[in-house]
Order: C-alpha cells, then sequence, then structure tokens
C-alpha cells in the first residue's frame, strides 16, 4: 500500500470549517476524484485517511497536515492537484509527499501562529509581549466539557513578537473578495510559535495570558492563522518543514 | 445598484456562535451570480435550521431552475440560531443569504417553502430581520414580494396577513412563469406600484394574493365566504403540475455542504404523486396524478449526481417508492453499476406489500442490513380500512419474514394515534402486532434476539384530504391512549424487552393542528408568539405549548372561537373550509364520499390499477397519471481508465 502526506489549508470564511466538516467533504473529494483509496476491513468499510493536530474550528490555517493510503500507485503531485481540484476553493492541498519515514505526528512538535488583533496599537501589542514573556508561569482558565481548567500558558509558548503587517500569506483571492475593506485602525499581529504539549497551549490561551499580565484586551475577536507545525529550531524559535524527511529519503532520479 | 455583501460584519460575529460554518455558504455545486446581469432575484428560504434546510429538495430544485436562466439569479437563506440572532440585532446586521451575504430585503422575490406549518414562526423572524415589514400591508414597492410554497402553502391562511402571495403545487414553472411577470413590470418602470404586479400574478389564476380576497364571517365564527375583491380576481387559484419530470431532471447539481445535515446522499425523485389513497395523507391528496421518472432518466441523474457530490449513498425518493412500475429494475441496475464503489441505495418510504424479497437484496447488496421501517399507520385491521391503507397483517408477516430471513434483525414500525373513530382497542392491537413480528422472527432465524421498534405519533387533520373535517383527538386524550399502549408493551413479560417503543406527546400535535385547517384569524397567534420569543417550533428544546396557548387566548379574544374549535371539533358537509377556494383538483363531493366511506371503514382502490374513481384532478388540471413500465434496462456503464 502505498502512503502520501498531504499539506492542505483553512483559508478566509472556510477556517470556520470544523475539523470533522472537513473530514467528510475530504473523503468525498476523493470519490470526486475517484482516487485509488485503500479501505479498511470490517462490517462498514472507510477509506484509509489519517489526520494529525487539526486546528481549532475559526482559525485559519496553511499547515493542516493528513495522510492517506492508496490501493494503487500515483503520483504525489499529479494525486495533489486532483484533490486540489475537488475541494472548495479555501480548502487547497498544497504539497504531497510519498511516506517514507515513520513517526510524523511526533515531528509535529510545534506550531507558529499569527495573531491579528484589531483595534491595539502595534506598541501596546508589543509592550503586553514582553510582559509575558519576563514571567515564568502564566496561570490561564478554559473552559472545557469536565468544568473551568487552569493552566500554565507559558512554558510552551518558544517565541512572541510583534511583526509588521502584512498581506495575508497564501491568502486566497477569490474567497478574500467579501473580506472586510481594512479601515485605518490600528492593528497589531502578533507571530507566536507554540510546542504542542500537554494540555495543548492554542493562540486563545495566550491571548488569555496577555490579557492577565499585561491587561491586553482587544476590542474585536482576534484573526488567528497556523503558518506551519513541524520540528522546533529551539535555537532560532522557528519551525521547519515536517515533510522534509520524507523528501530527502525519496530516491534519486 | 449593487447591494453589498454584508459578510465582512457577519464574520465578526462568527466565533461566538455554534456551528459557524453552517453561515458561510461557498457548498459544492452553488452559484453566486452577477447581481448587476440580473434583472429578477430570488432569495429562497427553507425556514429551519441550515442542517434541516440545505437537503431541502425542492429549495434545491428551484435554486437550480431558477439560476440556469439568464437575467435571473436565486440565492438561499436558511433561518439562523437564536445565538446568531441575538448578536445580529445587536450589530444591525440584516437576515442574509449564504451564497453572497447579500441582505435578503434587496431581493425581488422573498421565496418560503413550508414542508410543515411549524416553520411559521421562523419565517417572522426572519422578516423581521431582513427588515421588511411582518405584515404585508405595511410594505412598499421597494420590499421583496413574500412569498409561500410548500404542501404547508395548500392552506395559506394563517399566514395570509404576512404573506403577498402563495403558489399551491410544483413549482418548477411556476417560479418561471412569475419570474416573467415580474420582469416585464420591472422593464415597464413598475407601473401601478406593488399592487399592480400583484394583481397581474392574481389574475393568471395560477398565484394567490391573499389581499385580494376578503373573508366574510358567519355568526357562529364559521367562515360565510371568501370573495375576491379586485376586478379580474378568479374566485379560485389552481395548484401548479409539472407534467414529464424526465424534462425536469433537477437538481442536476446537488449541493454538497461543508457543514453535517440531517441528508447526506444523492437523492433522486423517481415519481410525483401517489394515489394510494391513505386518506390521512396530505402529501398524497394534493400530488395527484402519479407521475413516474423514467429509469433511464433516473439511471442518468444518478449518474451525473454522483459525479457532481461524491456522495456515498443513493436515496430514491417518492412518497411510496416500491410502487414504480420498474423498481426492480432500477434497483437492481443501480446495485450493478455501483457495487464496486460501495455506494449504497435507500428507499425512504416503502410500503409493506411491495417489498419483496428481491428488492431486499438489491438494497443490501452493498453490505449493510441496518434496520427496515414500514408504516402500517394503524394498529388494527378496522383501523387500516378507515384510513384506507390497505395492508394486512398477514403482508406485513410474510414481509418480516423475508427480511428476517435475508438477515435483518431489527424492524420499526410506523403508527399514528387519534385517528378518526379509533377506540383505546385499536391502539393497544399496535403491541400485539409486535409481539407478532418479534416471534416471526424468532421463528425464522431461531434466534432470540430480535428487535421491533414501534414509533407512535399523534395524527393531524389536513386541508385537501377526506379527513379535513375530522374532529383532531385531544392532547390528553392521544396521551392517555399512548401511555396505555406503553404499559400494555412494557408489561409483557415475554416479548416487552425486544420492543422498543418511541412516541411523541400530544402537545405539538394540537399546534399543528391549528395552524393545518386554521383562518386568517390564527396570524395573530403566531404573531404574538414569536414577538414572545417563540423559534423554531419543529425542535422540541424550542417548542412551547404553554406560550401558544397563552398566546391564542389573547389572538383569538372577542372571536368567538377558540383552539377547540379549530382542532377537536368536527365540521360538517355545508361549512365553508378556510382552504376552499384553493384548488388541488380533489372534487370536495368526493373528498366527502370519500370521508363517509372512511366512517362506513369501505376501502378505495388504486387508480393505477383500476378504473378511475373521479377524486377529479385530472379532468380538472388537465393532467394525467405517467406511468410505465417502459421495458428498458440501465446497462452497465463504460469502465474509463485514466
Amino acid at each position: 500500500m502505498q502512503r502520501i502526506r498531504l499539506r492542505y489549508t483553512k483559508r478566509g470564511r472556510l477556517r470556520f470549517t470544523s475539523h470533522r466538516d472537513f473530514q467528510r467533504a475530504f473523503e468525498r473529494a476523493l470519490r470526486r476524484s475517484a482516487v485509488p483509496m485503500a479501505y479498511s476491513a470490517g462490517f462498514t468499510p472507510h477509506p484509509k485517511v489519517s489526520y494529525a493536530n487539526a486546528a481549532p474550528t475559526g482559525v485559519a490555517s496553511e499547515a493542516e497536515y493528513l495522510e492517506i493510503g492508496l490501493a494503487a500507485l500515483r503520483d504525489p503531485e499529479q494525486l495533489r492537484a486532483q484533490l486540489d481540484e475537488s475541494l472548495p476553493t479555501g480548502l487547497d492541498v498544497i504539497d504531497a509527499v510519498e511516506v517514507r519515514t515513520p513517526n510524523f505526528v511526533e515531528r509535529l512538535e510545534a506550531s507558529e501562529w499569527l495573531v491579528r488583533l484589531d483595534g491595539v496599537e502595534p506598541d501596546e501589542a508589543a509592550r503586553a509581549a514582553a510582559r509575558f514573556l519576563a514571567e515564568e508561569r502564566v496561570e490561564v482558565e478554559r473552559l472545557t466539557k469536565n468544568g473551568v481548567r487552569v493552566f500554565d500558558a507559558r512554558a510552551a509558548v518558544a517565541a512572541l513578537d510583534v511583526v509588521p503587517p502584512q498581506v495575508d500569506a497564501g491568502a486566497d483571492t477569490e474567497v478574500e473578495t467579501d473580506r472586510d475593506v481594512r479601515t485605518a485602525r490600528p492593528c497589531a499581529i502578533l507571530r507566536l510559535v507554540v510546542r504542542h504539549a500537554t494540555p495543548a497551549v492554542r493562540p486563545d490561551d495566550v491571548l488569555s495570558g496577555l490579557r492577565a499580565t499585561a491587561d491586553l484586551a482587544p476590542p474585536v475577536p482576534a484573526e488567528v492563522t497556523r503558518l506551519a507545525q513541524g520540528p522546533l529550531d529551539e535555537e532560532t524559535g522557528t519551525v521547519t518543514d515536517p515533510l522534509a524527511l520524507d523528501r530527502a529519503a525519496a530516491p534519486a532520479g | 445598484m449593487t447591494v453589498e455583501s454584508v459578510f465582512p460584519r457577519l464574520e465578526a460575529l462568527l466565533p461566538h456562535v455554534q456551528k459557524p460554518i453552517q453561515y458561510v455558504g461557498g457548498e459544492l455545486n452553488s452559484t453566486v451570480k452577477d447581481w448587476d446581469a440580473c434583472d429578477v432575484r430570488w432569495a429562497l428560504m427553507y425556514p429551519d435550521a441550515y442542517e434541516v434546510g440545505l437537503p431541502n429538495q425542492g429549495v434545491m430544485i428551484l435554486y437550480e431552475v431558477l439560476n440556469e436562466r439568464e437575467g435571473v439569479l436565486a440565492e438561499r437563506t436558511y433561518s439562523v440560531w437564536p445565538d446568531l440572532e441575538a448578536l445580529m440585532r445587536e450589530h444591525g446586521v440584516p437576515q442574509f443569504t449564504v451564497d453572497a451575504h447579500r441582505p435578503v430585503k434587496a431581493f425581488d422575490v422573498f421565496g418560503l417553502s413550508f414542508s410543515t406549518e411549524l416553520g411559521y414562526t421562523n419565517m417572522l423572524t426572519a422578516l423581521d430581520l431582513a427588515g421588511i415589514p411582518l405584515e404585508a400591508k405595511d410594505r412598499t414597492v421597494d420590499d421583496p414580494i413574500v412569498l409561500a410554497g410548500g404542501h404547508a402553502a395548500f392552506n395559506p391562511e394563517p399566514i395570509a396577513d404576512f404573506l403577498d402571495c402563495a403558489v399551491v403545487g410544483d413549482g418548477e414553472q411556476a417560479v418561471l412563469d412569475m419570474t416573467e411577470i415580474i420582469r416585464a413590470w420591472k422593464a415597464e418602470g413598475r407601473p401601478g406600484g406593488r399592487d399592480e404586479v400583484l394583481l397581474r400574478l392574481a389574475r393568471t389564476g395560477g398565484f394567490y394574493v391573499p389581499k385580494f380576497y376578503d373573508v366574510e364571517y358567519l355568526a357562529d365564527g364559521r367562515i360565510g365566504r371568501v370573495v375576491p375583491n379586485a376586478p379580474g380576481v378568479p374566485w379560485r387559484v389552481s395548484k401548479h403540475t409539472v407534467m414529464d419530470l424526465d424534462e425536469w431532471p433537477y437538481p442536476k447539481q446537488p449541493l454538497v455542504p461543508l457543514a453535517e445535515t440531517v441528508h447526506e446522499r444523492m437523492s433522486v425523485e423517481i415519481f410525483r404523486g401517489c394515489t394510494r389513497g391513505c386518506r390521512f395523507c396530505q402529501a398524497g391528496m394534493i400530488t395527484r396524478p402519479v407521475r413516474e421518472r423514467s429509469i433511464t432518466g433516473i439511471g442518468e441523474m444518478v449518474e451525473r449526481g454522483l459525479k457532481a457530490t461524491g456522495f456515498e449513498e443513493v436515496g430514491l425518493l417518492s412518497l411510496s417508492s416500491a410502487d414504480h412500475t420498474e423498481i426492480g429494475d432500477i434497483a437492481k441496475g443501480l446495485a450493478d453499476r455501483y457495487s464496486e464503489d460501495k455506494i449504497g441505495l435507500s428507499l425512504p418510504s416503502t410500503r409493506v406489500d411491495a417489498f419483496n424479497i428481491d428488492l431486499a437484496n438489491e438494497l443490501s447488496r452493498n453490505g449493510r442490513r441496518s434496520g427496515l421501517t414500514f408504516a402500517p399507520e394503524g394498529g388494527s385491521e378496522r383501523m387500516r380500512k378507515v384510513i384506507n391503507k390497505m395492508v394486512s397483517e398477514e403482508d406485513l408477516i410474510r414481509t418480516v419474514a423475508t427480511a428476517y430471513g435475508n438477515g435483518w434483525r431489527q424492524v420499526k414500525l410506523y403508527f399514528m394515534c387519534g385517528l378518526p373513530t379509533e377506540t383505546d382497542e385499536d391502539v393497544l392491537q399496535i403491541g400485539a402486532m409486535a409481539k407478532n413480528v418479534i416471534q416471526k422472527g424468532r421463528e425464522v432465524t431461531g434466534q432470540n434476539d430480535i428487535r421491533c421498534t414501534v414509533s407512535i405519533g399523534g395524527f393531524v387533520p389536513k386541508p385537501h384530504t377526506p379527513f379535513q373535517w375530522a374532529p383532531q383527538l385531544s392532547a390528553e386524550a392521544t396521551d392517555a391512549r399512548l401511555a396505555k399502549l406503553r404499559d400494555s408493551i412494557r408489561g409483557d413479560r415475554k416479548y416487552g424487552k425486544n420492543i422498543g417503543y418511541r412516541y411523541h406527546d400530544g402537545k405539538p400535535g394540537i399546534v399543528e393542528g391549528l395552524l393545518s385547517r386554521g383562518d386568517r384569524r390564527v396570524g395573530a397567534i403566531i404573531r404574538a408568539v414569536y414577538e414572545d420569543g417563540g423559534r423554531f417550533d419543529g425542535w422540541r428544546e424550542y417548542f412551547s405549548y404553554d406560550r401558544w396557548m397563552a398566546c391564542a387566548e389573547k389572538g383569538l379574544a372577542g372571536t368567538g372561537v377558540d383552539v377547540d374549535w379549530y382542532t377537536t371539533r368536527e365540521r360538517t358537509y355545508e361549512e365553508v373550509l378556510p382552504w376552499d377556494h384553493l384548488d388541488s383538483g380533489l372534487d370536495k363531493d368526493w373528498l366527502w364520499e370519500d370521508w363517509q366511506d372512511a366512517l362506513e371503514e369501505v376501502e378505495v382502490d388504486d387508480c393505477r390499477w383500476t378504473p378511475c374513481f373521479d377524486c377529479g384532478v385530472c379532468p380538472q388540471m388537465d393532467t394525467k397519471i405517467q406511468i410505465g413500465p417502459t421495458g428498458k434496462k440501465l446497462l452497465p456503464l463504460t469502465v474509463v481508465n485514466t
């Protein structure tokens, strides 16, 4: 059985797609594009797809990953283009490699996030980030199914800084046409690198931490985008390509 | 004048609501047309949550029929949940379409499809959110024409105050006719304003405009007569009937949502109409005559639809799918074609007597034998004669024996409680029937773990049926009868544990009854319920019987009539019924005779196989029965290797 790892996005308004919604859409795309899927054995066979670390509903992403098992050999790039064509614009398949190395999920050590805070002055955001980083421990609360949970949001943060405004990475024009025409209001953009730990620290937990330590209270909900996930380079605080190992292991030619 | 998208303002609210994906649109096969390139624009609403409304075939068909036409656009809108409604009110975001997020008020027509009366309060929510005056009399030339269709529109009187127009019957051709009338009026510079376009519609005889009809009441509260009050407006409005379904192969490109919805399958309507003549069934009465889609037409729709959607299941829809003259060949042909693709087939409405072993096997070829559902509707042989559901217990037992013998382990049986002339004894026989089913199952399989689920709800008499004169059973009496059945099933030591019992209490049925057979005076109740916060009445967690009753008391004050008058009262032959001026083609005298036959337990046959029994529809509507067999078969599709 050939296995392929794919990188896909959740862009623009399709960031409101939940992971379950994405799974159904993806499995239908597999059918529409007649991908020769391998099926699980059992009473109701399911196509072999495994998903890693889905971003929360409402959070955009440039770096979601999944792996599929095929019943017949396919060229990864052709397959990528075929699937991309079958999925709605905004759910875009942007990279594909044949699986040649194990332990993919363990390789997803950290995520890089971009957090857009409308109505917040960049200087104010920078001060808050400095305050947050100066702490050793920042306790935050999150409402879970089992009630309110208190945990540390600081230790998992490998980097936090304010970056200059830029065109949204990979933003997709068709989906973005009905988007807000950004006014001249101030806007701060945080770049955040968070280690994948238990309990998982999400960008909104860091925002809770910024509120707790520095009273940073954005007037509108933050727009969050996952830019990357993969191995963490501790020295530079950057996240590298998790598919690099598979690509490197490819036979020459 | 280009209309701006409300999406930027909506987007800021979405992180705070449940399942935001339902509001963003962008479904596979959805369409966004250029606003300025179109001169007639429709906003189509299914007035329930997106998860229920999106799969609705009626809306999907009209959406595609309209969007295929040049210069016409159609977008969809659904009811927003109360969490988003509150935010939209707080931030001034209007009711929007999910396609291009345009405000509903900007469209020419706001068309609502009512499968059930329980969507009425949701219509008022949508109108109010859209900024359209709730009552038709307060609207101006710049407001959309508020239009109702769907089965509930066969008695639009309870919502007459809120509607500009209603259409009864098949919508495909009707929406195109209406489009042309609006287009001409707009091209002329909208002469005569709103009234003129409504008058042009009303004069065709195919569009009901409530404001052009006055209702006169008698001293005792009954209706005296309904009179047209404008020149050229006909006394009665006819239903629309589409002939030759093969000419209307819609939906061609079914919508595939990202959000989870109640039906996730490729649905094909294999025929429209039903003449089995079940007396409680409004759908069967108002959709006559039977018009089959041909086996080859079905095959083409399935093939194209599966390619366009990627669905894993094909639903063969109709009011009684096993009655298609070529159902065996259709099921076998489709199962053959898609056996490799793991495509499942389902027949949502299957009559006990039409089900046979071949069909059973075709439907389970993909390995799934989850459960079979049949609807005997009445527990006793006598009751089934009254309702003209000509299914004997022997038929049922023979069928379940077939099913159990072929690997099924669970059978679901649907019934109604509160049918005309019903006694406790009739309902208690449901328990006996369930026991016989289990006993037969044990006998056939030699196993004990056989299950049978009994599902039962209160009967609501509907307009345009022989039971339109019948008294509805009160909520209390319904609940008492259902409790007796429950006790009798639970108390049975040998079989009780194998019988599942599901029932719906009688209260929602009373509200549905009030709305089904109500007249214009009921509109005040609907408005009061909406203003008191009533929403999503089809949802148990939102429905409030007490609110409806309190509002009914206030709304009907001074009329001399009350909820019982609308629901549990038996009507007489002479009474003018609120929907008599809406012509379903059924001869009222024939309906009355059928009602008398019901009381005498006389059955009526199906006109597909026996001579016409003069229900009136075909001559009145100039239609005829269209059935096969065509003798054609579904050939295997050529396998294309890529």
